[in-house]
């Protein structure tokens, strides 16, 4: 099980990253445990300056943008 | 860290070279669009739908036709143009630049990177708190976060199409120095007392850095991310753009040639504080705004006052306010309001004395 984090206290494009590494997830096959850290100085921890940041098995890839669909997938399969 | 593994999707030469004929060729099509539009809202008031010219009527419906594909096709133009740039720019790097950096210095560089710096409002807890660990000062960071949400890219755009390239370069030009002054005056207040705590004790691990992506970019991924957030920004404010385009169609139509001078001219010297108050509450609503702030002018309003409004609209905004609540304890908070909002009111006496 991958676990991944979606750093943001509730922005419009946290929901949207939330629900893109769902999908992506879904199509490639990866099974994966999304968590949602809305909490600022948990946020902080992986020193992003803008949200939504993504972190793929405690490792921050993403900051600030909706990585696309392929790159989502890459990073995942690369972790998984 | 190991860098992100984007080379196998690098684009190789010949997609950068497709991205640049397709822009060239948009913008040929934007060009050639932008110079029908104005005998197209002609031909169809006039002889389509058969309204005589020079009827109120006549005249509000050729200005709707006219303005609103005029206003939308120089927003998608301008604000992919505008991203273009920003992509050269991000908030890794600005901080980079502004860590050692003095206040005074810093001030300025600060207000002028939270012009160019792409930055949503949703962000400015983590960006203020990333400040403060880089050992930026406490003015400078506001300075960045008085200057980023005031020179509005939106608004800037507007008033470049209604009012011209001389108001929007003073609105620009102004929100910077308001942003300069700001932080200066924050900095002198000794504003550390009041940030909550925690954001001094937030976890010092910073190894964890994203690679600031802005560098490494190609020209098609900047096109295409410059695409996408042309398509939201229009999306979302479109709506609004047309009302307000309506709104201000019927007034330049119906409502007589001066009939606002007394109450919202430049003799009323309450019309720019008033203009801040009913802005604060108002929240990204500035692209409609702008039209009718311009029907407005045209019938006797000073603009002043409306660009007053506008500025409190987008910079003093009640939820950016609330996001800030959670670094900055109410009194800092107040302060900030404060001197902002004093700020515009100068800036809004300002244009009104400058332009008559």
């Amino acid at each position: 099980m991958l676990n991944v984090k979606v750093l943001g206290s509730g922005c419009a494009n946290c929901k949207r990253l939330e629900q893109a590494v769902q999908r992506v997830a879904g199509a490639i096959g990866v099974a994966v445990e999304v968590e949602k850290v809305t909490d600022y100085a948990e946020i902080m921890k992986w020193d992003v300056l803008q949200t939504p940041g993504l972190v793929v098995n405690g490792k921050l890839v993403a900051a600030g943008r909706i990585p696309p669909d392929e790159e989502i997938a890459r990073l995942l399969k690369t972790a998984a | 860290m190991n860098p992100l593994p984007t080379s196998s999707l690098r684009p190789t030469h010949r997609t950068e070279t497709r991205a640049f004929a397709l822009v060239a060729l948009s913008a040929i099509a934007w060009v050639v669009a932008y110079s029908a539009i104005l005998p197209l809202a002609e031909w169809l008031t006039y002889d389509v739908i058969r309204l005589s010219r020079g009827s109120h009527l006549g005249e509000s419906v050729a200005f709707f036709l006219y303005d609103v594909p005029k206003i939308l096709l120089l927003l998608s133009g301008m604000i992919f143009v505008i991203t273009v740039i920003q992509s050269f720019f991000s908030p890794e790097r600005t901080r980079a630049v502004l860590s050692g950096k003095r206040e005074g210095v810093g001030n300025v560089l600060a207000a002028a990177l939270g012009v160019l710096t792409p930055f949503c409002s949703c962000s400015a807890v983590p960006l203020f708190i990333g400040f403060v660990k880089a050992g930026i000062p406490l003015g400078v960071t506001f300075s960045f976060l008085t200057a980023a949400p005031l020179v509005n890219e939106v608004a800037l755009v507007m008033l470049f199409g209604t009012f011209g390239w001389q108001v929007a370069a003073l609105y620009a030009f102004t929100g910077v120095t308001i942003a300069v002054i700001s932080g200066v005056v924050i900095g002198k207040t000794r504003p550390e007392r009041f940030v909550e705590p925690f954001v001094f004790q937030v976890g010092a691990s910073g190894a964890q850095t994203v690679q600031s992506p802005e560098a490494q970019l190609t020209w098609s991924e900047r096109f295409a991310t410059a695409w996408q957030t042309t398509r939201d920004i229009v999306g979302k404010v479109w709506p609004f753009i047309v009302v307000g385009i309506g709104i201000g169609a019927g007034i330049h139509g119906f409502v007589p040639q001066d009939a606002l001078a007394g109450i919202l001219g430049r003799e009323a010297w309450w019309s720019v504080p008033a203009g801040v108050l009913l802005g604060v509450p108002l929240y990204s609503n500035a692209a409609g705004i702008v039209p009718v702030a311009q029907a407005l002018v045209s019938k006797g309003a000073a603009l002043g006052a409306v660009l007053a409004f506008m500025m409190a609209v987008v910079g003093l905004s009640l939820p950016e306010m609330i996001i800030l609540r959670r670094v900055l304890k109410p009194r800092l908070l107040a302060t900030f309001v404060v001197v902002v909002a004093t700020g515009i009111i100068f800036t809004g006496y300002l244009f009104n004395w400058v332009l008559r």
